[in-house]
This record gives C-alpha cells, structure tokens and sequence, in this order.
C-alpha cells in the first residue's frame, strides 16, 4: 500500500521552508479533493504531504471598491458560491461555483486548489480569466505577482517554481453596467466534468447600448483554459446586435482547439463553445444593461446537460 | 510513517487517537472509532454515502485527510438521535420511505440535516440541489425530497 506523512504547515513561511526541505518528495494539500483522488489512483506518490489548510488568513474573501475582490487561496469553492459580493458582482464566478460539484465537495475544495491542479476543465478557471485575475504567489525567494493568463502552462502544470504556493488571486472591480456569466455543458447535471465551460464577461459605454469590454474565456477545449481574444475585439467599441454576438460566438469556435474523450467529441466541443458563447454574451449583456437575475435563476443556467 | 495524535470532537464527546498520516477521516472513524454509520461507497467523493458535518458543514469524510481535521467537531449519523428520540430527518425518512437498501441513507440524512441548518425553509429546488452530492440507485429520489420538506416543515414547527 502507498503511504505517505503528514506535515502541518503552522504559517505560510513554515509551510515554505517544509516545501524546500523535501523537495520533489512534497506535495502542499489543500481540501485534498483532487489530491485523495489521484493518490489513490497511484498516479500521485509523495512521500509527505505539507497541509496549508489551517493556515489562517489565507482563506479570506474581501470585496472594496478600490482593490476588487481578493481570494485568499484557501477560499473554499462553497464560501465563494455563498458570498454576497461575488454573487452581486462577479456573476460568472458564482455561477461557476455553483456548477461544480456538490455541496459536500464544494465544502473542501478550495479555489487555489482548482487553480493549481490547472485541469483545463476546472470550473472556476475561465471565471477567474474573464475577469482578469492575478496571482499572489510567494515562494523561498520572496512574493511576486502573475497574470492568470501566464499562469496555466499545460494540463496540470503551471508557472508555479519550487517551494512557491499561490496565495491568493486578485480580481479588479467591474465597472458600472457589467454583467457576465458562466455555462459549464456536462453530461450529468451534477457532479461531472465539463464538456465545454465558457464564461463571458460584458461592460456597457454610459449609453447603455455600446460595447466598452468584453472578454471571453474557454474551458475544457485546448490543453489550458484560455482567453478568445479575437471573439472578445469583435465587440469591444461595437452596438451588440444579434449579428455581433454571433460573429464573436463564431470566432470563439475558431479559437478553440478541443480533443475527443468520452464526453464529447471535438467537433461537438466546437459545436458547443459557439452556443455557449453566444448564450453567456446575451445573458452578460442583459445583466449589464441593468436586468436584475436572481441567483436561482443563474444556477439553473449555470449547468446546461446534454439530455 | 508513524501514527500521530488526532484530538477530535466526535458527536460531542472528545476522543484522543492515534491515526496512520495517510488516513482519511472516513477510515478513521470506521476503522479506528468503529462508528460504522458512516459509508464507504466509491472513496472518490461522488457518492456522498460518506458525508459527515465537519465544523457545522456536510463533507465527503473519504476526502478529508484525518489530521487536517485536527481540533475539528464531527457529527455523524450516530450522533442525530437521543436515546428516546429520533433526528426529525430520520423520522421523515421512515414515514415517507425516504430509504429501501439504506447504503445511501446516512449520507442523505446529513447532507439534508446540513441543508436545513443554513436554509431551514428550503424549496423543493433547493433541496435537489443540496442532495446532488449523493447517489442513491433505489429510491429515484422523489421520496428523499418529500421526506426532507417533510422534516423542515416539522422542525419549523417545534421553534
Ligand atoms: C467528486 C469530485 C468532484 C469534483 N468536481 C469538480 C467540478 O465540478 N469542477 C471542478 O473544477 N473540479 C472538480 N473537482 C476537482 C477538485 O475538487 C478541484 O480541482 C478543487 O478545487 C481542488 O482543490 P483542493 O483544495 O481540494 O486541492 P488539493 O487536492 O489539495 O490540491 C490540488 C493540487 O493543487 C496543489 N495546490 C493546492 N493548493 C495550492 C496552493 N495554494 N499553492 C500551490 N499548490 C497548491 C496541490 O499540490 C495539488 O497538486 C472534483 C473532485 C472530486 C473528487
Ligand atoms: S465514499 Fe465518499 S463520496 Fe463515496
Ligand atoms: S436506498 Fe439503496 S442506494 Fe439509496
């Protein structure tokens, strides 16, 4: 049977100094949710595990209008789904939320966990994307800081160097008249992967009508989740018409470079990422035209199923 | 890898153990407190037969690793009756038969005694969305949610 010890990390710099004392030996734990898993398959083997759950601070949600919204890494998915701000303003983050998984899940899983683990399929990912998250990280040579973008660099790998731990992601504030959303199609309407998950984020021009950003991202279509940044220039400066929706929905298909598995093949994740960009682009728009979406409406659009 | 010492309040009484690193919560309390309530169904977080409410919310205890619940309070299905008295939840269960095999049962029952702390006048929505974590392959789930608005209606009553 593998095994593995456990190491208590008491701060964020003991933590660090266990991560450079074992080396390639080490793996930080969070919830554990993916860790427990891929343990179990045999496809993860540390000799020890240094859990950063526990260490205070770091999972704190706070909202200012000057900062944004700041994610402490250890935010559980559940406390982000719940929280009054993210579900006020950052829509397609609480509606990611609320897509993933159960409750009993949601409650360990944290959201530097589904950051780290870097599955393309990752729920919260094309969320933290469209609204332009950075990361905290800090490591053995102090913090710094990265763009989300830059952070995925493969399936399960990322920018992260040894002995660093991301800390918390940082999302501007949304300007006045945004809204934005996320759809995640899966096969099953709870507890399942992603077919296709795209979220969209849109802010109006004070006239209310015309475009003044709009950004767009994919997941579970490409080996990382990514900005479409030619669907999103499509729009940016235009009246959203019908027309520049779906020319924008269409450029997003083309930016996606999807594999067949069992939930889909290539050219219905294709297929998929145009419906779904065209239909989180019109509820962004409506939202951030001033319409009023209530949240149980948001979670019944949040997961679309194939039956 | 030796055993470490795991202090935990378990259906508010305190045990002092002694568990294996790589322990999750779930083996813990089967295998060590023999409160064999708690289910083993997949041991990958999709069945739900596992849920247990750790510090006031439900959890799949086969993915909490066991000292990172260090200090932690546990309630588990042992833990909802008195001696006299079954949980309102329990109750509901039987009287709408809310159950057939029972394998899912426990998990059911403390993912909606979870539920109804935080939403005690839950809507039939609500209450599907609160039990997706849990799979059950008798009952087709009409009669686990009647039995939960069942409970939240009594227990609206009592307070
Ligand atoms: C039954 C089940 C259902 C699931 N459903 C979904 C779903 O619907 N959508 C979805 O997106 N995911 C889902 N997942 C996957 C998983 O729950 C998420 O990826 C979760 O967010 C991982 O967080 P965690 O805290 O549990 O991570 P852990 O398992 O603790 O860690 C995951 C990885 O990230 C690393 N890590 C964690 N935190 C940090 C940090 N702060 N700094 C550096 N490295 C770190 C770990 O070393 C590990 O490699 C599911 C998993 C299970 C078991
Ligand atoms: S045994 Fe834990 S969810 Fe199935
Ligand atoms: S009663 Fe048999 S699995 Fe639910």
């Amino acid at each position: 049977m593998l095994r593995f010890d456990f190491l208590q990390a008491r701060n964020l710099r003991h933590a660090i100094s266990l991560l450079e004392r074992h080396g390639e030996e080490a793996r930080p734990v969070a919830g554990s949710t993916d860790f427990l898993v891929r343990w179990r398959q045999g496809f993860w083997r540390p000799a020890c595990v240094v859990n950063i759950k526990g260490i205070s601070g770091l999972g704190r949600i706070t909202y200012s209008p000057q900062n944004g919204l700041r994610l402490g890494a250890l935010a559980t998915v559940q406390a982000i789904e719940t929280n009054a701000q993210v579900r006020r303003r950052y829509q397609a983050l609480a509606t990611g939320a609320t897509s993933f998984a159960g409750v009993q899940v949601r409650n360990l899983a944290t959201v530097g966990g589904n950051v780290c683990n870097a599955s393309p399929a990752g729920d919260t990912l094309p969320a933290l994307l469209a609204f332009d998250a950075q990361c905290g990280i800090t490591g053995p040579d102090g913090a710094r800081i990265l763009p989300l973008t830059e952070f995925f660099q493969g399936p399960g790998r990322t920018a992260l160097q040894p002995g660093e731990l991301l800390t918390e992601l940082v999302l501007p504030p949304p300007p006045p008249r945004t809204g934005s959303l996320y759809i995640k199609h899966s096969p099953r309407g709870a507890m399942d992967i992603a077919t296709v998950g795209v979220a969209s984020v849109i802010t109006l021009e004070e006239d209310g009508v015309t475009c003044r950003d709009a950004r767009i991202a994919l997941g579970a279509v490409g080996p990382v989740p990514f900005r479409a940044a030619e669907a999103e220039s499509l729009l940016k400066g235009r009246e959203l018409s019908p027309d520049a929706l779906a020319q924008a929905a269409e450029a997003a298909r083309h930016a996606a470079t999807p594999i067949d598995d069992v939930r889909g093949t290539a050219a219905y994740r294709k297929d998929m990422v145009e419906a779904l960009t065209r239909r989180t682009l019109q509820h962004a728009l409506r939202m951030a035209g001033g319409r009023r979406v209530p949240f149980e409406e948001q979670r019944r659009l949040a997961v679309q199923t194939a039956f | 890898m030796n055993k470490q010492p795991l202090r935990l309040t378990i259906n508010g009484r305190e045990r002092q153990i002694l568990v294996a690193p790589y322990y999750s919560l779930l083996d813990t309390l089967r295998d060590e407190l023999q409160l064999t309530g708690t289910k083993k169904g997949c041991d990958e977080g999709d069945c739900g037969a596992c849920t247990v409410i750790l510090d006031g919310q439900p959890v799949t205890s086969c993915l909490v690793l066991a000292l990172s619940a260090q200090g932690s309070e546990v309630t588990t299905v042992e833990g909802l009756a008195t001696p006299e008295t079954l949980h309102p939840v329990q109750q509901a269960f039987i009287e709408r038969g809310g159950l057939q095999c029972g394998y899912c049962t426990q998990g059911l029952i403390m993912a909606a005694v979870g539920l109804l702390q935080d939403n005690p006048q839950p809507s039939a929505e609500e209450v599907k969305f609160a039990i997706g974590n849990n799979l059950c392959r008798c009952t087709g789930y009409t009669k686990v949610v009647e039995a939960i608005l069942l409970a939240a209606e009594r227990m609206a009553e009592v307070e």
